[in-house]
């Protein structure tokens, strides 16, 4: 009887832990041990702390989610082979045939738009063909436009540095580059998610709203030449906004995935491909999951807006507009989570409010850079 | 029931509702939609432009101008901390029972009413109590490899249930993200303007609106230092201090004492290599009785500095008092005579004399313009050097603002002294030109407007035109007659420009023949321009011009300039000479008891979030039944999802190995 009793033991994380995972946490350590070694003179204690941090942190996400683990190796391993080739002038970015057509950041960038665009065509023709192949194709399309964004951002940031030392900065700091992050974190969540409960019929959707950031950072690219990078005011010139922003995003990319996934809900709901989608269940179950995420991350992230702001404007809270904004975010999703928690409310109408969430988040996140002025206009068109 | 009880518990229930707390939440999301829409704090007299005097009253009430500090919006977050103590009062005792509970006397009747449960019968031999003894051992073990806590519970029948939960702290989750909202509501009270608001209407406090010194402002509309929060704005200009800062109220300001002295030794602007700012620092001493001497420090955005409890923010600049030195042109008169004319930065000073005397209101210097000059907004923004913003009142209080740029702007390629006037705030800029000439000076077009402007020069004009271009003809007749001519369109346009040319053509040429006129009298004024200007530049012994491209432009830009002299507003240019800059620091201070407790209670929320939605609770319950050799697994959450459904199943089946 007690072979039985082995069956259900589960493991700790560390009981299940092999060679592989410790060679890739060792890199992880080695890389930031590494940065710190070199580039200790310019960062204060917390980015320190937070140098380190991101490695623990890396390694116990790739720890759990192996393909994680591999992406953070592939774009550590390219980008630094993007950065040797560059010697340290930022001309060879356009000179340097490598360089030039695929990882400079530019090229990177561009290659990560073009990759996105095809995931979303391959998904959506995986959908009506009910290909599992092509679906796996349309997967392996996302990741590789995930690695190439994130490539694009490292060497964006060492390019900022070889303008001039004093404009170095982490790209997170305008429109362009958070759209950049945008995109990744949503697809990154969107894979997560895709993985732990196959779900690669909503690759289609979620796509979608990745490529209205694609576009608009087309449009933002050539029309406004959005993609130079500019130095920072003096209020961007903190280490808050290394955690701010991704923070922020997380949340954002959060919210979209819910409101993608529920507008496939929205359409099963009312038979449209019905048969070729999830089950309602396990998209109500993916759309509060999301919110979930999204919330904690949002709420995290207003926080550490409001510490960055009782230092950089003299108080934790101004009634900005883009902080009015962001409590108004909180407060939808803060009552859609009662609702859904307490009440126990399920369906459409939860829904349909996390579409309606999905154009408030925009507003909160575009439109208030748009058409309304304040502390935090730090993007505009 | 004691009707008034009744509607205590009516009440009561109504606020502790979750229904009510989420309307609050919906309420203060759309009253703080008004706030972002509405541009807050601006001066009072924006809003009447903007909504006329019935509205801007109206809205005024509302209070909308100020909205997150108004009356109605602070009485909506104090039923926002009631609702959610009396959430916390009404569901908390309930939370922690829950957390400690094992739920242990569920009855057998109420497991078989589980949606989620299973029975597993047991080898019919097992009834011996070593047996059962040893089936309970094993699943105590299964339910301590899944991290339940368990307890037994013997039931009246000889059945033995096990009563186990896991993830029951969820439940602290609830307590703290509401217990966090509290803090956090309480915590901002705390640094908000209540106990201002609740001394105006005690009429204790009142706001002054008047634009007068400091030191005559009233006791009424001054803080002590014992206020125990505020946010106030002090201007200090380089080499001096204060030890008050002002607090903006509505359409006034009250005056916030500080328990020291701040002084401004220097400030400084850094701008990277593109011209754009880089860092805006202050070196600041503050003086106070309790210290031995001064302390010094550095403060910049981002690195603010906290001295006794008051945090002093480098907030934003402005000039401190720049002394000018300018040299002023009559646009209209006949010589190039120019006067001196020194000022200072928010000084006046009187331009001519007589009733036609303005007084000149010297408003803003600004020593770096980053500007994008080019023509579609593509390209990069560079700095364009100084200007300095004026006023010139006349004796009626009306007033015109200019804006003149000290150095030329390169536009197309081409070089001019630029100046913009406006008759209100609301109107755009618009700029008068005036060309560089050859030694990138303003004194060329100056010249020249002086030829143009002096009748005497207009029939030597006339005749070299005629020298040049009648060549053929010699009869004198015909000679003076064009000359005329030459002096009448010359004397017209000394009147107003290209302007009047058109007036006059509009009045005395038909229709026809209008724009043949016009483009005749064109050619004639740019060829007088021409003589004209060799005429200035032969009178100040400088290289005459000769025919090109180049030149062409130049009387071109010259001439258009001339036109739009007239349009300027007054006579006056003023060419900034020299400048002595005196810049000086805008710095926030604030004074907030509130911070910790609302970072106490952002703390508490997120651990709060975390609980609540990444601690799952669920119960299990093993009743084992020696009796008929059975046991009933069932198995519950407060919250049912697929997550839920997958560990029931996983765990029916492991089970059902176990028992097998």
């Amino acid at each position: 009887m007690n072979s039985h009793s082995l069956d259900y033991q589960q493991k700790t994380l560390l009981q299940r832990l092999n060679w592989q995972d410790w060679l890739y946490a060792l890199i992880v350590v080695a890389g930031s041990v590494f940065a710190y070694v070199k580039y200790a003179q310019y960062m204060d204690i917390y980015e320190v702390g937070f140098l380190f941090g991101a490695a623990a942190l890396f390694s116990y996400i790739g720890w759990q989610w192996k393909r994680l683990a591999k992406l953070v190796l592939m774009v550590g391993v390219i980008s630094l082979f993007s950065v040797s080739l560059y010697h340290g002038e930022q001309a060879r970015a356009t000179q340097v045939f490598l360089l030039k057509y695929l990882i400079s950041s530019q090229s990177a960038i561009m290659w990560m738009n073009v990759f996105f665009v095809l995931a979303m065509a391959t998904y959506w023709f995986a959908l009506f063909k009910r290909s599992v192949f092509t679906g796996k194709v349309a997967t392996a399309l996302t990741w590789s436009a995930v690695l190439f964004g994130f490539v694009g951002l490292m060497v964006r940031w060492y390019e900022s540095y070889l303008i001039a030392p004093d404009v170095g900065h982490i790209p997170v700091s305008n429109l362009y580059e958070v759209f950049i992050l945008f995109c990744l974190i949503t697809a990154l969540l969107y894979l997560h998610y895709e993985q732990k409960l196959n779900t690669k019929q909503l690759g289609g959707f979620v796509l979608l709203v990745i490529n209205a950031a694609v576009g608009f950072i087309l449009w933002y690219t050539f029309d406004r030449q959005a993609h130079n990078i500019q130095p920072l005011v003096p209020a961007l010139q903190s280490y808050w906004m290394k955690i701010h922003v991704p923070a922020n995003f997380i949340g954002y990319g959060s919210f979209s995935l819910a409101a993608m996934v529920a507008s496939a809900y929205l359409l099963a709901s009312k038979g449209f491909l019905a048969s070729r989608l999830p089950s309602l269940e396990v998209m109500d179950d993916l759309m509060y999951k999301s919110i979930a995420v999204g919330f904690a991350f949002f709420t995290i992230a207003t926080i550490l807006g409001a510490m960055w702001a009782a230092e950089a404007w003299g108080g934790y809270w101004s009634w900005d507009p883009k902080e009015t904004w962001a409590l108004i975010v909180w407060l939808n999703y803060a009552a859609w989570l009662h609702l859904r928690m307490v009440k126990g409310l399920r369906g459409a109408v939860l829904a349909w409010w996390a579409l309606v969430g999905l154009i408030v988040t925009t507003f909160a996140f575009l439109g208030v850079n748009m058409f309304l002025s304040g502390l935090h206009s730090y993007g505009t068109l | 029931m004691n009707p008034k009880l009744s509607l205590t518990k009516n009440l009561f229930d109504l606020l502790s509702s979750m229904r009510f707390a989420v309307s609050l939440l919906s309420v203060l999301g759309v009253a703080s939609i008004i706030g972002t829409v509405l541009k807050q704090n601006e001066p009072y007299e924006n809003y009447i432009i903007k909504f006329g005097q019935f509205w801007f009253g109206l809205f005024e009430h509302l209070g909308l101008y100020d909205v997150y500090h108004s009356g109605w919006f602070l009485v909506i977050l104090l039923f926002l901390v009631v609702s959610t103590s009396l959430c916390i009062y009404r569901n908390g005792p309930h939370m922690i029972k829950e957390w400690r509970t094992f739920k242990e006397h569920a009855t057998e009747k109420s497991l078989n009413a589980f949606s989620h449960q299973a029975t597993y019968q047991l080898n019919s031999d097992t009834s011996a109590t070593s047996d059962i003894d040893s089936v309970k051992q094993q699943l105590s073990q299964f339910l301590q490899a899944k991290g339940f806590k368990y307890k037994f519970k013997l039931q009246a029948d000889g059945s033995e249930l096990i009563a186990a939960k896991a993830g029951t702290h969820q439940r602290w989750g609830y307590i703290f993200t509401h217990v966090a909202m509290v803090i956090i509501l309480l915590g901002g009270l705390l640094d908000g303007n209540l106990p201002f608001k609740i001394q105006e209407i005690l009429g204790h406090k009142r706001i002054e609106t008047l634009d007068i010194p400091e030191s005559q402002v009233p006791e009424v509309s001054r803080l002590d230092t014992n206020n125990p929060s505020f946010r106030g704005n002090m201007t200090l200009p380089e080499g001096s201090s204060g030890s008050v800062a002002f607090v903006r109220v509505r359409d006034g300001y009250l005056v916030q004492e500080l328990p020291f002295r701040v002084a401004l030794k220097d400030f400084r602007i850094e701008h990277y290599a593109t011209g754009q700012p880089k860092s805006f620092e202050s070196d600041l001493v503050i003086i106070d009785p309790d210290l031995k001497q001064p302390v010094t420090k550095t403060i910049s955005v981002n690195h603010p500095w906290t001295y006794k409890g008051i945090a002093i923010y480098q907030s934003d600049f402005q000039d401190g008092g720049t002394k000018l030195n300018f040299k002023v042109w009559d646009l209209f008169a006949h010589n190039t005579q120019t006067q001196p004319l020194a000022g200072a930065i928010f000084d006046k000073g009187i331009l001519g004399n007589g009733d036609d005397a303005l007084k000149v209101e010297y408003n803003d210097f600004r020593k770096f313009n980053i500007i994008n000059m080019s023509p579609d907004g593509k390209g990069k923004p560079h700095n364009v050097g100084p200007n300095v913003t004026y006023k010139l009142r006349d004796n009626k209080g009306q007033a015109i603002e200019y804006v003149t740029y000290m150095q030329p702007m390169q536009i197309d390629g081409r070089h001019y002294f630029i100046s913009g006037m406006r008759e209100t705030v609301s109107d755009d800029f618009r700029y008068l030109r005036i060309p560089v000439d050859n030694d990138f000076g303003v004194d060329g077009f100056m010249n020249f407007r002086a030829v143009m402007l002096d009748a005497s020069k207009y029939p030597e004009i006339a005749r070299r035109i005629a020298t040049n271009s009648l060549e053929g003809k010699k009869e004198p007749a015909v000679k003076k007659q064009f000359e005329n001519s030459v002096v009448q369109l010359l004397t017209v346009f000394a009147q107003g420009g290209y302007n009047q040319i058109a007036q006059v053509i509009e009045k005395s040429v038909p229709e026809k023949e209008r724009e043949g006129a016009a483009s005749t009298y064109i050619k004639m004024i740019r060829v007088a321009a021409y003589e004209a200007y060799n005429m200035s530049l032969a009178a100040n012994k400088k290289p005459l011009l000769v025919s090109s491209e180049e030149n062409e432009a130049l009387l071109r830009d010259s001439l258009n300039s001339f036109s739009d002299m007239f349009f300027y507003g007054s006579p006056y240019y003023l060419q900034l000479e020299q400048f002595e800059h005196k810049e000086a620091s805008g710095l926030q201070l604030t004074k907030s008891p509130g911070q910790k407790w609302v970072y106490l209670g952002s703390v508490l929320l997120v651990l709060g979030i975390f609980s609540m939605m990444y601690i799952r609770e669920r119960r299990i319950w093993l009743l084992l039944k020696p009796a008929s050799s059975q046991v009933l697994f069932a198995m519950a959450s407060n919250r049912k999802n697929l997550d839920f459904e997958q560990e029931f199943n996983l765990y029916r089946e492991q089970l059902k190995s176990l028992l097998a």
